[in-house]
């Protein structure tokens, strides 16, 4: 080996502490990236197969009850491969040690062969068997959820039939990736399943022989969805349809494309932030290591080494501590690329899991951290080699220092030489100084920036779940019902007020744009439902007009006093031109509120009710759930507290792996800048302290002139990286935004406390390493030699 | 080394007895001192003579605090140095010695003033900075950073640094060696200065036989031992000195 090869060696083995230090925090960025990308890339490439392997279809409808008959005219349309026509229907379900009343959401499959669309991947048991009409499927995450296996029976509900009903198998399918309930945001496997059932048997429960009332259409290989649906929905108008969607708008695929959707997000943001740090740590860094090697450097040209070959040196030496960055980031990445992988395919229970991470991220990667430890070392080698050899292999001139207005105004007198040393050093190299600090800022940043979702997620489940609702419980209906049932339910065990709920499907239209969602009748002055704006408050609800969910607003391009037109999809599919009155800010979807006796006239109906909000008194709550099992016509009942449960519960789940995740990162920050910038100080200033111990200075003393510094810049540091960190969040909750849920940018002080906290426990760390050292400084080597 | 002092009643300030000290670099030894034996009195001026190498430089640090002998005793009056552990000899350090080395060693970022002024400010009664800048010829340059004096000044402002606290030993490793002998007189005119007016015990460690007849005694190194020692009849004023 070379001579020059093996000094390289031996000076990164020399440097470790550092090498490793740069090395942590390049490999951050690098894992960022490869972890985010391969998982984004796989979740991509998993959810396509399955769709593909399952035939998961392209176009989502439902009807009230259309004839079989129908279905040739259907497969005519043009575009349309095949067409996969079925019974929905729900039941309420008794499940033995359950108290509370269980929704099951009844899909008809064919006893006999597979369906053409959306098929299931049957993880145990069997399917239905024709001829046995109290047969069902159970969806896996359902039967997990009440430890149901295959031989299990249940009770259910079914058109005001209670029967018995036995599981013989259990699957999971593309179309229930998310299987969120009617009112729901997070998946609730307790109180709401899938199960599929034999078409017959289901026809026979429900009265619709020779009917159906739920269609799913597979396309030609890149027809598009609309032109079909506007066929379709004028095909299917008078059979109920309250409109189809495409793929996209189906609730399982939307809710998971959103999740990628947020994957992507965060996989440029997060890398970038990670890469940009470790690009000028490194840069920081060697510029001043390669400082620290000036007599070398002169030594190294006096043998006859010519400029290029130490520039050379020097530059292998800035790739090894990447290089070294790299393959750290990329076990690092390519790790927690699969866990990650594996933690998301568990949590959508996909089938079969494609992890191939591509080999050019891995290549983006180890190019971006190259590029910046190059950029960042180029500086300082171009000064190294151009600079002659007998000037190199002399001392420095000793630095020029400058007295500002601090050390001669009044202030002067209180301050000890040991703190001028501290001040004059900072404002020498303001730069640098600035650079540490930043270091610092970014650490704190990026932990601020993880923790802000915590209190985020809570403001949402403040705002939506308290604030705005007051109701207890939601109820459900099978369909539309006079509002005398509302005397009923307030006859129910436990009930302490009932409010009537109205939603119809519609599109909203305005200009060119629209928006295919639904419409809510609300009470004035309701004590459960309430119309709240996130920012303000309760809103009124007027006699007449639209309130619109801002979100909502900007996507039809309205404001208060625009005219929408209201196309219901429901009943006798009135058609209205309605003011919008109010706009609202929400953090949850995008909803579009009407005074309900304005949505009865509308709707050219009486008192009428699709749903019933609850107040209940909770010690009651047995009896209740038990008349509600057995009551027909109940399509869900959704428990707030259940609800909430399970939102933190998930949420809690994800964003402590998501935390964590940051916090070691922000450690590793934390402990790489105030280690590196530390080290460096005593390298370059171990002469001056060795002279301060001679002088009769303390170990603590000398340790307060070079841990002192780093603490001052510490100290700017963490305020800038709350302010640094306020933006990022910014950064990332706006990128967030989408039509599901707005991340409110909430952030607790407690959590600028605690990343701050966790940023001084990293630097605190590194600093005791390097004061270690500083009490092994060798005095007689120090002032023996020159610089 | 076995001489009487030549003053029986002048009390003896610094005292090396038996002083040993072996190096262990990798697998070699190196026997820097064999047993050496030192007084230094109250106000005298002692120069080292010694080619490089001959534990000139060892003997000083241990007799200032900054090494510790593998065997043998130093007394500083009193105390017992060698006992001591780490922070005794810095303590030892802060309160009793003042050091002059051949490369400076002046804090770049503090002016003449502040570099005094940083022992002073941790000394029990110390001089004024300006006091003792004036004592080594420079009041005039006092606001001034390293970098904006000469070698000579620098030297000079090193020893206005060490004496400033009034210290009890002043300990001079080659103080001249990197001057021109027009500066280096100067430097030795400085501590000639501080030696007589304050009665500091001074040590000048050097190579250069010429400054020998400055001191009050001289003491020949060789091969880590005292070879031999010569008493100066009269000291010659450090202005008369030329090489």
């Amino acid at each position: 080996m070379r001579a020059l090869n093996l000094k390289l060696l031996r000076n990164l083995w020399k440097l470790r502490g550092q090498v490793l230090a740069i090395a942590v925090v390049i490999a951050s960025g690098v894992a960022v990236l490869v972890m985010s990308l391969s998982a984004l890339q796989a979740l991509q490439d998993t959810a396509a197969a399955y769709y593909e392997r399952q035939r998961f279809a392209d176009v989502f409808t439902n009807v009230k009850r259309a004839p079989h008959r129908l279905i040739e005219r259907i497969s005519a349309i043009p575009g349309v491969r095949s067409v996969e026509a079925r019974i929905k229907q729900v039941a309420t379900l008794s499940i033995d040690g359950f108290v509370e009343p269980v929704i099951g959401e009844l899909v008809s499959i064919p006893e006999q062969g597979e369906p053409r669309l959306n098929r299931l991947v049957l993880r145990s048991g069997r399917r239905v068997a024709l001829g046995h009409p109290d047969e069902v499927v159970l969806s896996e995450p359902f039967a997990e959820a009440h430890g149901l296996q295959p031989g299990d029976r249940l009770k259910a509900l079914m058109n005001g039939n209670q029967r018995t009903l036995t599981v013989v198998g259990i699957a999971l399918s593309p179309e229930f990736i998310y299987t969120i309930g009617p009112g729901a945001l997070m998946p609730d496997n307790l109180r709401y399943g899938v199960m599929w059932m034999g078409r017959e048997a289901l026809a026979a429960a429900y009265d619709l022989d020779g009917a159906f009332n739920d269609l799913s259409l597979g396309l030609l290989h890149g027809v598009e969805p609309e032109p079909v649906i506007e066929r379709l929905d004028r095909l299917l108008e008078r059979y109920g349809s309250r409109g189809a969607i495409p793929r996209k708008d189906q609730i399982s695929n939307w809710f998971l494309m959103n999740e990628i959707e947020q994957l992507k997000t965060m996989s440029t943001i997060l890398p970038i932030i990670f890469l940009s740090v470790a690009a000028f740590l490194s840069n920081m860094v060697l510029s001043r290591l390669i400082a620290t090697d000036r007599s070398e450097i002169g030594l190294m040209k006096a043998f006859g080494y010519s400029n290029l070959q130490v520039g050379w040196h020097y530059t292998k030496l800035a790739m090894a501590m990447a290089g070294v960055g790299i393959l750290l980031g990329w076990a690092l990445g390519a790790w927690l690329g699969r866990v990650n992988t594996e933690l998301y395919a568990e949590f959508f229970r996909f089938p079969l899991l494609i992890f191939r991470p591509d080999a050019g991220v891995f290549a983006v990667g180890a190019i971006v951290s190259l590029i910046a430890a190059l950029a960042g070392s180029l500086g300082a080698v171009r000064h190294a080699a151009t600079l002659p050899p007998a000037e190199a292999m002399m001392p420095p001139a000793p630095p020029l220092f400058r007295r500002t207005g601090l050390s001669r105004g009044r202030t002067a007198h209180w301050l000890d030489q040991p703190t001028r040393i501290i001040l004059r050093q900072i404002f020498r190299s303001p730069l640098r100084a600035l650079f540490t600090s930043i270091g610092i800022a970014l650490s704190v940043a990026v932990m601020i920036m993880a923790l802000q979702w915590i209190d985020s997620i809570e403001e949402i489940v403040q705002v939506y779940f308290h604030d705005a609702q007051r109701q207890d419980m939601m109820v459900g209906l099978v369909e539309t019902q006079s509002d005398t049932v509302l005397q009923a339910f307030r006859r129910l065990p436990g009930v302490l007020a009932a409010e009537p709920m109205r939603f119809v499907s519609a599109d909203l239209r305005a200009g060119n744009r629209s928006h295919r969602g639904s419409i809510e009748g609300i009470r004035p002055n309701s004590e459960l439902q309430r119309v709240y704006d996130a920012g303000g408050g309760v809103v009124d609800v007027p006699p007449d007009g639209l309130l619109l969910a801002i979100k909502l607003a900007d996507k039809l391009g309205v404001e208060v006093g625009d005219i929408v037109r209201v196309e219901v999809l429901e009943h006798r599919r009135p058609v209205r031109e309605i003011p919008v009155v109010a706009l609202f800010e929400t953090y949850m979807g995008m909803p579009a509120y009407l005074n309900i006796n304005a949505f009865n006239r509308m709707m050219g109906q009486g008192g009428s009710l699709e749903a019933v909000s609850l107040l209940v008194d909770e010690s009651r709550l047995p009896a209740l759930y038990q008349r509600l099992k057995s009551a027909p016509k109940v399509s869900s009942v959704m428990l707030k507290d259940a609800a909430v449960r399970e939102f933190n519960d998930t949420m809690g789940e994800t964003l402590m792996i998501y935390v964590s995740f940051f916090a070691a990162f922000a450690c590793a920050l934390g402990f790489g800048v105030v280690y590196n910038s530390t080290r460096i100080a005593l390298s370059e200033r171990g002469r001056e302290l060795a002279t301060l111990r001679v002088l009769g200075f303390y170990r603590g003393e000398i340790s307060y002139i070079l841990l002192g510094e780093a603490a001052l810049l510490i100290l700017f540091g963490l305020p800038l990286g709350c302010f640094v960190g306020h933006g990022l969040g910014w950064l990332m909750t706006s990128a967030m935004d989408s039509e599901l849920y707005r991340i409110p940018l909430v952030i607790k002080a407690a959590t600028d406390a605690t990343a701050v906290l966790v940023t001084l426990g990293a630097t605190a760390f590194s600093a005791a390493v390097v004061r270690r050292r500083l009490d092994r400084l060798d005095l007689i080597a120090v002032l023996k030699t020159r610089e | 080394m076995s001489e009487s002092p030549p003053t029986a009643q002048r009390d003896i300030t610094l005292e090396g007895r038996a002083l040993t000290k072996i190096y262990h670099t990798g697998a070699v030894e190196v026997k820097a001192l064999r047993g050496v034996d030192l007084q230094l009195f109250e106000a005298e001026l002692v120069v080292l003579l010694g080619p490089s190498g001959s534990g000139k430089s060892t003997l000083l640090n241990i007799l200032g605090g900054l090494d510790t002998p593998t065997d043998g005793r130093v007394r500083f009056r009193d105390m017992e140095i060698t006992a001591g552990d780490e922070s005794t000899l810095t303590r030892y350090r802060r309160d009793h010695v003042g050091f002059v080395f051949q490369f400076y060693n002046l804090i770049p970022s503090l002016t003449a003033r502040e570099n005094v002024a940083l022992v002073t400010e941790i000394a029990q009664d110390p001089m004024d900075p300006a006091e003792a800048l004036s004592l080594v010829g420079l009041a005039e340059r006092i606001d001034h950073f390293p970098a904006q004096l000469s070698g000579g000044e620098q030297q000079r402002v090193a020893i206005a640094r060490a004496i400033a606290k009034r210290p009890d030993v002043l300990l001079c490793d080659e103080p001249t060696g990197a001057l021109d002998s027009h500066t280096g007189i100067l430097v030795l005119e400085a501590i000639e200065r501080v030696n007589l007016e304050l009665g500091t015990t001074t040590a000048v460690i050097t190579h250069n036989t010429v400054i020998g007849n400055m001191a009050d005694r001289v003491l020949h190194f060789g091969d880590g031992q005292v070879i031999d020692s010569e008493h100066n009849a009269s000291r010659q004023p450090a202005r008369e000195l030329s090489w």
